[in-house]
């Protein structure tokens, strides 16, 4: 928690330096960078192809892992999100953490997703994930995956469940209960 | 928390899904070398279209398709280029558009109309109303091809996947799954890649 204040308070003043250093920066933008303390408008996102994205479904350290594939195009996955979101700040002291995986189109990082994220205040970590080769990168998340999405993988170590499907926060919270031992 | 609350106020939740819809996965649908049934399913200019009315065809190129799907959207140019390529060799496209309109109203037919007007399609873009034909296909996104085979036992599935390989970038594809298929069968050939993976939209029930 420490850390990820840290993070914003660098993210604010590296923003705030961005634009004080261009002179642009007017007085209703300053304000709303103050009103606005969790992301500053410049946030930089995550972004990996497969490869990199890789370790955050194989981490072996005894935490459980929700990792949520979605976009921001995908109306039930939109829908979903606010569950992921409860699960990661309620169930955080037990050890779980959501990951959020956007499959939203490159070009629309800076245009849809990045606002998205804005908007809601999503808590629980995005990366996007860009690799346009799906067929290879697909069954490597799991085997019975067609590629619609939401679909979500939850893990902890070696053990593991793939879900093609919608939740809503009862069954979210049920499947992550049995990996609550 | 207040930001979970914010979240979920801002995002109204207007469609209850059933428990049961939900964990049931989707799953069963036609697997490579089955005989797809034919279907009758209307079209946007009002009439039935079936794959028996197709008399010349040496087989079919079957799309679930929508408007509403950004990937089904990227791909739009890419079926109605494989339509004009492959319906003169006699592999003419069929699109079907298999959501629940009452979930997405972007998909209801004076939209579906629409878009084909827009786009040019030269080819039938039908609605699964009941939604039962999807389903025997196995179909769960869109776009989800099929590339079916005519032959006297019936239309044996060849294909099932995405078009290519490169979603974003037609300019970029390497492999084109679904003309590669087509090419095969149209030399009697076996078709070397027969199932590839792609994101879509999950058809909406």
């Amino acid at each position: 928690m420490k850390l990820k204040l840290l993070f914003i308070a660098i993210l604010l003043i590296v923003s705030c330096a961005k634009k004080n250093k261009t002179a642009e920066v007017s007085a209703v933008t300053q304000q709303e960078i103050i009103e606005n303390e969790t992301i500053s408008d410049d946030f930089q996102l995550e972004v990996y192809d497969y490869a990199g994205l890789e370790p955050f479904l194989n981490k072996k350290d005894d935490k459980i892992y929700v990792v949520n594939f979605w976009a921001t195009w995908c109306a039930p996955c939109v829908k979903e999100l606010p569950y992921f979101e409860k699960l990661n700040s309620e169930y955080k002291n037990q050890n779980v953490e959501v990951v959020l995986v956007s499959l939203d189109f490159p070009h629309l990082y800076d245009k849809k997703l990045k606002p998205f994220i804005k908007e809601n205040n999503l808590v629980s970590k995005v990366i996007a994930l860009d690799d346009a080769d799906m067929n290879t990168w697909i069954p490597k998340v799991d085997e019975s995956w067609s590629g619609s999405i939401p679909a979500t993988v939850i893990y902890k170590n070696s053990e593991r469940r793939f879900y093609e499907q919608s939740f809503n926060y009862e069954e979210l919270e049920t499947e992550v209960k049995q990996f609550i031992k | 928390m207040k930001k979970s609350v914010k979240i979920l106020s801002a995002v109204v939740l207007l469609v209850l899904v059933s428990a049961f819809n939900v964990n049931t996965p989707i799953s069963g649908g036609y697997q490579i070398g089955d005989i797809a049934e034919d279907f009758s399913l209307k079209n946007i200019d009002g009439k039935m279209v079936s794959m028996a009315d197709y008399k010349d065809a040496k087989g079919f190129i079957i799309t679930f398709t929508c408007n509403t799907c950004p990937f089904a959207v990227m791909y739009e140019d890419r079926i109605q280029a494989l339509n004009e390529k492959y319906a003169p060799k006699g592999y003419p496209v069929i699109a079907i558009m298999p959501n629940n309109t009452d979930v997405k109203p972007g998909d209801a037919m004076p939209e579906m109309k629409k878009r084909a007007k827009e786009k040019g399609f030269t080819f039938p873009y039908l609605m699964d109303e009941e939604q039962k034909v999807y389903p025997k296909f196995g179909a769960t996104k869109t776009p989800h091809m099929y590339v079916l085979e005519k032959t006297k036992k019936g239309n044996v599935v060849q294909y099932i996947g995405a078009i290519d390989d490169n979603h974003k970038d037609a300019s970029a594809v390497k492999v084109k799954y679904v003309e590669n298929a087509v090419d095969a069968l149209l030399n009697g050939e076996e078709v070397t890649q027969k199932e590839t993976k792609a994101i879509g939209c999950s058809i909406k029930v």
